[in-house]
């Protein structure tokens, strides 16, 4: 028993009986004496309690005696602690003893006589998977934080995530990794493999926890005997089952909004009619509130739980208590009972808006002591109860008027919100996180920031930090833009400044540098605007405010945003109507220009209040002497030294906080993740930086997104969490006097300023600027690959409808259009017909000598590849070909990529490398660049090559190439950057593989209420993952599992098959025959043409009508037929949402059954579903599938 | 017009004690009160730009060690000095600058944006404690800050904060790299200094006031009652309170745990009348220990006979550390904070703590029958004594928080405990509990 006891990771004094029950099934849990010296009679009568206690019947005797029992004392050897320096700090060692230190070594009995060591030596790190709406890069933070944790303590580790993007997934960090699917099966396998003897949920987001509780729900982890650290099992569960969670809050009289838990509609109804409307309805088990809403009526909530419903077996009926403010807190508990909230944070906008997609301050500004220490008493009460072990997030909704609050929701795990707060105070949280897992305490652990001091501690902040989403919905059709309680943006930025002002100001050009700062946008319906949050709220308030002159009451009125962010709001407003009131620069005082500045005003936002340019603001304001000073985030407002290299500048000072004497090499991030842009360019700068370091160079990083490794204080010489805008970068780059700049492993956004920076005799290192500008220009790139003799597709840049139409009449149908200016809808398109491109010339874009299109052929059918590549002086270092799978046409950062290839043949790869090496050259390339290449084969002679795309900068598929390869492309262009131990040049496409990899595609189509989830130009998909396989077939079988919401068909199942005029009919006719005919799957099909063309082929089907508006009798009709997959190989998008194809690919999303949209990666999958059906009848009891394997397996030996 | 109108917000002279009063009876009748001054975004502002003079007046802080701040006030128009410390509190401005313990001193403020919430008003509690303050009055000399709201938002607010120091004759100075501050004391130990407004901040004329070091003064005498005051005469134990500065919500703490609770004088000898107290608290309180000598000597004897409980915070500690022979010494900057953590020697638990002094207890050295109650463990301070039989002790962080985390509270409970099961030994008798326990603070951490 007392081993037990002691291997206990979870010590709880005073357990509910919610906590309590199915307890049995837990790991053994028990308690600790954690005993009052005095108890209060009256507390004794009121309240009674459960507790349990190894000592209940032994040697209870309530008194100090229990804390420092030698008997405890003799299960932990003293010896066996150590303290922890953070791991890997350029930031120079403390050299005194602290007082820290010493504090710790006398008392080193007394805070370890009541906590239990975690005594393991191999530990499995569950990561997230891909990215998508709800769960992103903050997983790749906080999981690479575990792994630092437990590497520093001596534990071995085991990661399981099929993100391949990220830079947890490297041996740099991980003793070994597995890229596959996070799911129940999987791990299992991997658990049999390798027994470990802890398992690590709470990293790896919801997904990860979901998994967890299913491991020890089926039993798994007890049959391993494998141990979960940190927060136990138990508290998991009780957190995620919002009735259970309710009812242990009540035990411990803590409000939480009132709730009903029910299963179907009229329960629902029922429950509302008792609570009154508005309601809200949430979904547990879900990320990020998926499958939540509001509703003011039966009639909403009707079709709102139905939905809902159709996500998740249980939804919660709840009170709405829109317009209350709403609050976080971020809680760290450690076994010994040590409590400390890191962080609280507010939202600007009132309750109802889910906290994902709220713009966010830290810390709170609105409310009192009273409040703030209400809130955070409360948090630390219910995490004591719960028993969480490690870090845990509390939300609360506050009344506006009163004391009255209600806890909203517990993650008690690590989440976005704690990512947020850990880069918001500097307080390495998942760090801190890990080590209590390890058993470690509060204490013991040290301030990483300050080395001197402890971990037990609370962080002062004396900047404020705003966090604003960023969405992208304007990348999809159909999708409606209000936000509400179901999270919808795709990323964030934080932005530090030293008055709200100039940190909102910031936040908003970070998340779009297209906005200069607080300003409005044309709403035709203002009220509405303000009253219904939508992605673009923030810009309704400024339109009202500087356009429509609404007082601050009717603002408030309308949003219910608390006065207090509004007065503040008010002030921008002041100061741009006194610049614009200044009319010319020469008329702005030296003052009132510090005041702009001081409000968070950028040059370029000023100098277009007064019509001047950007140059001309910086010179003057040079001039008058005003630059921003750098200040420190040091987690304690300057009260201890603290050699933190983490830093921010602000025009709210008048000192420095450090002298500027490392002259580093400035590594710019990628900015906010976005579609387009995410954890795979945090990879590269992460990689950049590592490079550097290894060449013995100090490195100085510039970057805003708080879900980034590459924002972790531990990895760079000195990180500025700042704006990569010319402005600020001049300024970091002039005051550093950095000895360069890279600009090519950021993704798109340092490339926009790379130009004017070597304008400006700014040294960017490799390709010159000049170079990547003429790769940008339509023209001059075009020009150049004739010279070289590379082909393209042709392409004309026209400006108006009728030379438009001639020219795609002359090249033939289908072109693919792209206008410079877009009205509506998505910015790209194909189109097949002279009446499509008729349409979508005069109806999507207007077309004019100002706003011209150009028109590119458009190649179909053909194969697209991605070729990426590093050169030095021109001459290609390493070179990646990468297969896609589905047909050019589809983005290429949606398309599924095969590495390496075997269908693409010898002479071809010859021919792909030699034009590489021409564009190299032609470009003088040093350092990344990728091209995309249409291969069109000819039946008779070779194929034709066409370049569509040449980035001169790295792209989103260089970890997957890097990893895949086993080379880290990143690196060796560091090297070619630098000029300082370049490697040769080595042709790794020669050497045969006996693997290959597939990197497929994650969207979000469930969060994206709405979005026709369909594959076209644009690209939609939120993030990746891949997966390693003996060849295609298997590595798609596990990678495509790898993707949320998908699982392959159940035998026997229903699948619903569908298609356009445009489908190939091959490609169709073999994946239906193969789901009908080899794998027995009833067919259905929503048209009668469909089930005709079936028949046709000796295909049996039965047409399904699919009600187009009836949500309800939509899903009756799935269920009705037992439809468990959805194959929809339209090729054209849908105009309306009437189209039956829309009908079909949406409700596969909404109705939660898994969706393959597009007919070659159908038939890849068809062929995958054969063999693993096949071969797993074949296998025998015990044996672990095939792509069972870990990297280091597959690629043979380890690589970071 | 707007800036006419946000000139008004600031200038202190357009405040009036009326307003603020007219205010706070709304607000009895159950109206939230929050800032609703006219925002003016309609109008263009004045032609053309040169509003220097309607900027709020100018405001310059000076430290002896030669370097000056400049920034705007936003509080009462009169040179002060005083010693400079600052605070890394991140909320709760009315209950520090309330707080007797600042007496004499000028406050920084590190939390980077303040006035928000304004200012709440003077309402009392069932026992005629002050619902939202540590004392009746602004208690620091002056405050400093960087970012000062001119406009707040909170239901309980009644006026700015600026218009709060102008009514209490408080100079505020806003627009001031805080943060450079804290670097130049943390590095240098504490030091005096100076805040001037007006033409006179314009021109640095510093010479107007010389600098006063409060630490010379009895700060104790000037803020500690001058006659004995009871609160909750009915409560079931009695408990004297050494008044040396005492917060509020220390007494509050007190009787809303039922205690019967009279504050005496600093100075005043309890020991003549010890016998009718089931307990003796010693508060916090500003300034220097060695000043209150007279409280320690009256400690000594109390020690030696009175064998009921005692319990000290802050000054308490001090005082009562110097009574059992320690030493104390002055800190180089002080910890003045939300967030400072506290070891417990007893049981190994590490607690957050609000504090607020600048001297703590030498405490290599122990008198045989005390010992380390709890150390700070980023600096190895003092942070409490205990006896090592008798009831005796005292700490030197605030567990009645206000502003802070209430994370120690539970420290009222065990003294108040203590008392009862002291009192129930000597009398033999039950006891009624009264039913105005609070269960929520009741948890012990």
């Amino acid at each position: 028993m007392y081993n037990n006891f002691i291997r206990s990771p979870s010590p709880v004094r005073r357990v509910s009986s919610i906590l309590l029950s199915r307890v049995q099934t837990s790991i053994p849990r028990v308690s600790r004496g954690f005993h009052k010296t005095t108890t209060s009679t009256t507390r004794r009568i009121l309240t009674p309690s459960i507790t349990t206690t190894p000592f209940q019947n032994s040697c209870v005797t309530p008194s100090l005696g229990a804390f420092t029992s030698p008997y405890l004392r003799s299960f932990r050897p003293t010896t066996a602690r150590i303290s922890y320096h953070f791991y890997n700090t350029s930031a120079v060692q403390h050299q005194e003893e602290s007082a820290h230190k010493k504090v710790i070594d006398e008392t080193r009995d007394l805070i370890f006589a009541d906590v239990p060591k975690v005594d393991v030596k191999k530990v499995l790190v569950v990561g997230s998977g891909g990215l998508s709406i709800g769960q992103a890069g903050e997983f790749d933070y906080s999981g690479s934080q575990a792994i630092k944790a437990l590497r520093e303590s001596g534990v071995s580790t085991i990661l399981v995530n099929p993100n391949i993007a990220t830079i947890q997934t490297s041996h740099a960090l991980a003793d070994s990794v597995y890229f596959l699917p996070v799911t129940v099966e999987y791990l299992t396998h991997i658990l049999e493999r390798e027994r470990p003897d802890g398992i690590l949920l709470t990293f790896g987001g919801q997904t990860g926890l979901n998994v967890g509780i299913k491991l020890e729900q089926m039993g798994v982890l007890k049959r391993l005997g494998i141990k979960v650290l940190g927060t136990p099992i138990r508290t998991l569960e009780v957190s995620e089952d919002r009735a259970l969670f309710a009812d242990a809050l009540k035990e411990i009289d803590i409000p939480v909004a009132q709730s009903t838990a029910v299963s179907t509609i009229d329960d629902a109804l029922a429950a509302a009619d008792k609570i009154g409307y508005p309601i809200i309805v949430r979904s547990a088990f879900a990320l990020g509130g998926l499958g939540s809403g509001f509703a003011n009526n039966p009639e909403e909530l009707h079709s709102l739980a139905a939905k809902s419903l159709s996500l998740s077996p249980q939804i919660l009926v709840e009170k709405s208590m829109k317009g209350w403010k709403e609050v976080e807190y971020e809680v760290v508990r450690d076994a010994a009972n040590n409590c400390i909230t890191v962080c609280n944070m507010e939202n600007f906008d009132p309750l109802g808006i889910h906290t994902g997609d709220s713009i966010v301050v830290a810390p709170s500004q609105t409310l009192s002591d009273e409040e703030y220490h209400m809130l955070r008493t409360a948090a630390i009460k219910i995490i004591r109860h719960l028993g969480v072990v490690g870090e845990c997030n509390v939300q609360y909704a506050l009344n506006p008027e009163s004391l009255e609050y209600k806890v909203i929701e517990v993650n008690a795990r690590l989440s976005r919100s704690s990512a947020l707060a850990s880069k918001a105070t500097g307080y390495p949280l998942a760090f801190v996180a890990a080590k209590i897992a390890l058993g470690h305490t509060l204490p013991e652990l040290h301030n990483a920031v300050t080395k001197t001091t402890t971990a037990c501690f609370e962080p002062s902040l004396d900047y404020i930090v705003t966090k604003i989403p960023r969405w992208d919905l304007s990348k999809f059709q159909h999708v409606n833009r209000e936000i509400g309680s179901s999270m919808k943006s795709v990323g964030e930025v934080m932005a530090i400044g030293r008055t709200f002002e100039e940190s909102l100001q910031k936040a908003i050009r970070q998340v779009d540098p297209s906005f200069k700062g607080f300003q409005s946008l044309p709403f035709p319906d203002l009220d509405k605007s303000l009253t219904v949050p939508t992605d673009r709220r923030l810009f309704a308030v400024g339109h009202a405010m500087l356009e429509k002159n609404y007082t601050i009451d009717q603002i408030h009125n309308l949003t219910k945003i608390d006065k207090w962010f509004l007065y503040k709001l008010g002030n921008i407003v002041n100061v741009e109507h006194d610049i614009k009131h200044a009319e010319k620069l020469e008329n702005v005082s030296k003052e009132l220009l510090q005041e702009a500045k001081k409000k968070g005003f950028s040059d370029a936002q000023i100098a277009a209040m007064l019509n001047t340019n950007e140059d001309q603001v910086r010179k003057v304001r040079k001039e008058y002497g005003i630059t921003p000073f750098t200040k420190k985030i040091d987690t304690l407002a300057a009260e201890f030294p603290a050699n933190t290299n983490y830093l921010y500048t602000t025009y709210n000072a008048s000192t420095h906080d450090v002298k500027f004497d490392d002259h580093g090499t400035m590594v710019l991030g990628s900015g906010v993740y976005r579609i387009g842009s995410s954890v795979e360019f945090d990879w590269c700068g992460v990689s950049a930086i590592r490079a550097l370091r290894d060449l013995g160079l100090k490195t100085l990083m510039v970057n805003y997104n708080p879900e980034t490794v590459s924002t972790d204080f531990d990895e760079c010489d000195r990180l500025y969490f700042e704006e990569l805008s010319y402005e600020r970068v001049m300024d970091i780059y002039e005051q550093e006097a950095a000895r360069g700049v890279i600009v090519s492993v950021g993704g798109q956004l340092p490339q926009n300023i790379a130009l004017r920076m070597h304008q400006n005799e700014v040294n960017i290192l490799g390709t010159s600027p000049v170079s990547i500008d003429k790769a940008e220009d339509r023209f001059k790139f075009s020009q150049i690959l004739d010279q070289i003799g590379v082909d393209q597709p042709e392409w004309k840049e026209l400006s108006s409808a009728e030379e438009a139409e001639k020219f795609a009449d002359k090249v033939g149908y289908p072109v693919l259009v792209r206008p410079s200016y877009v009205l509506s809808g998505a910015a790209m398109n194909v189109c097949h017909t002279r009446e499509a491109l008729h349409e979508n010339l005069s109806e999507a874009t207007s077309v004019s000598p100002l706003h011209p299109v150009v028109i590119t052929k458009f190649i179909s059918p053909a194969a697209e590849i991605d070729v990426d590549a590093v050169a030095y002086k021109g001459k290609v270092l390493v070179h990646a070909v990468s297969e896609h799978v589905e047909n050019a046409g589809v983005h290429s950062g949606d398309a599924t990529l095969v590495l390496p290839p075997r269908d693409i043949n010898d002479h071809t790869m010859a021919r792909l490398k030699e034009i590489a090496q021409k564009v190299a050259k032609a470009f003088e390339i040093t350092g990344p660049f990728n091209m995309q290449i249409i291969k069109k084969d000819n039946p008779d002679g070779e194929s034709e090559l066409k370049v569509i795309e040449c980035n001169l900068r790295a792209s989103r598929s260089f970890p997957f190439v890097s990893k895949v390869l086993g080379t880290n492309f990143i690196d060796v262009a560091t090297k070619a950057l630098c000029d300082k131990n370049v490697p040769e040049p080595v042709d790794l496409m020669a050497e045969k593989k006996d693997y290959q990899a597939v990197k497929v595609p994650q969207f979000s189509w469930t969060r994206l209420q709405g979005a026709d989830p369909f594959l076209g130009v644009e690209m939609a998909s939120t993030g990746e993952v891949a997966c390693f396989g003996k060849d295609k077939y298997e590595a798609y079988w596990s990678a495509i599992q790898s993707t949320q919401n998908f699982r392959v068909p159940k035998i026997g199942g229903g699948i619903l098959v569908g298609r356009d005029d445009l489908t190939n009919n091959d490609d169709f006719i073999t994946v239906a025959s193969a789901l009908s005919k080899d794998l027995g799957h009833p067919l259905y099909t929503s048209s009668p043409k469909v089930t005709e063309y079936l028949a046709q082929n000796n295909i049996k089907a039965t047409t399904l009508a699919l009600p187009e508006n009836d949500k309800k009798a939509l899903h009756q009709v799935f269920e009705n037929n037992n439809i468990d997959f959805v194959f929809n190989l339209a090729q054209l998008r849908a105009s309306q949402t009437t189209d039956e194809n829309y009908i079909a690919r949406r409700s596969a999303v909404d109705f939660g059954i898994p969706l393959v949209n597009d007919s070659k990666c159908a038939v890849l999958f068809v062929e995958a579903v054969k063999r693993k059906r096949q071969e797993s009848s074949s296998q025998a009891p015990g044996e672990h599938p095939s792509e069972v394997k870990s990297w280091s397996e597959f690629i043979g030996g380890k690589f970071c | 017009m707007s800036l006419l109108l946000r000139r008004s917000f600031v200038n202190p002279s357009s405040i009036s004690i009326t307003k603020a009063l007219s205010i706070t009876s709304l607000q009895k009748c159950g109206l939230a009160t929050v800032s609703d001054k006219p925002f003016t975004i309609s109008s263009p502002p004045p032609a053309p730009y040169a509003n220097v003079n309607t900027k709020p007046p100018k405001a310059a802080l000076k430290l002896r060690s030669g370097e000056v701040f400049h920034g705007t006030s936003f509080g009462a128009n009169i040179p002060v000095s005083g010693e400079i410390v600052f605070t890394t509190s991140v909320v709760g401005y009315p209950e520090s600058m309330t707080d007797p313990s600042y007496r004499g001193q000028i406050l920084v403020f590190t939390q980077p944006l303040i006035g928000n919430y304004g200012v709440p008003g003077l309402f009392k509690d069932q026992y005629g404690l002050l619902k939202y303050f540590e004392s009746d009055r602004i208690q620091c000399e002056a405050i400093v800050v960087n970012d000062y709201a001119t406009r707040y938002s909170h239901w309980t607010a009644v006026e700015s904060l600026g218009e709060w120091c102008s009514r209490h004759g408080v100079p505020a100075i806003t627009g001031v790299d805080t943060r450079a501050i804290v670097h130049i004391l943390r590095d240098q130990g504490s030091t005096l200094s100076k805040l001037i407004v007006g033409d006179d901040a314009a021109n640095e004329n510093f010479n107007k006031i010389p600098y006063t070091d409060p630490n010379t003064r009895n700060l104790v005498s000037e803020v500690s009652t001058a006659v004995p005051v009871s609160y909750n005469p009915y409560g079931d134990i009695k408990i004297a309170v050494v008044d040396c500065g005492v917060k509020h919500n220390i007494l509050r703490s007190l009787v809303k745990r039922g205690a019967a609770v009279t504050v005496l004088p600093w100075n005043f000898d309890f020991n003549k009348i010890s016998d009718q107290f089931d307990g003796i608290f010693i508060s916090n309180g500003p300034g220097n220990p060695t000043k209150a000598m007279e409280t320690v000597s009256n400690l000594r004897k109390a020690m030696n006979s009175y064998k009921r409980p005692m319990f000290g915070i802050c000054m308490g500690n001090l005082l009562m550390g110097m009574a059992a022979g320690l030493d104390v010494r002055k800190l180089r900057f002080g910890n003045r904070a939300h967030n400072v953590p506290a070891l417990n020697m007893v049981n190994g638990k590490c607690q957050i703590t609000s504090q607020n002094h600048g001297y703590a207890l030498v405490d290599d050295k122990f008198p045989p029958s005390w010992k380390k109650y709890y150390v700070n463990v980023n600096d190895g301070s003092n942070e409490g004594i205990i006896h090592k039989t008798l009831p005796y002790r005292s700490v030197q962080f605030h567990p009645e928080a206000k502003g802070g985390p209430e994370d120690t509270e539970f420290l009222f409970d065990e003294f108040i405990d203590q008392i009862r099961s002291e009192k129930v030994k000597r009398e033999g008798t039950k006891f009624f509990v009264p039913e105005t326990i609070d269960h929520r603070t009741a948890q012990v951490a």
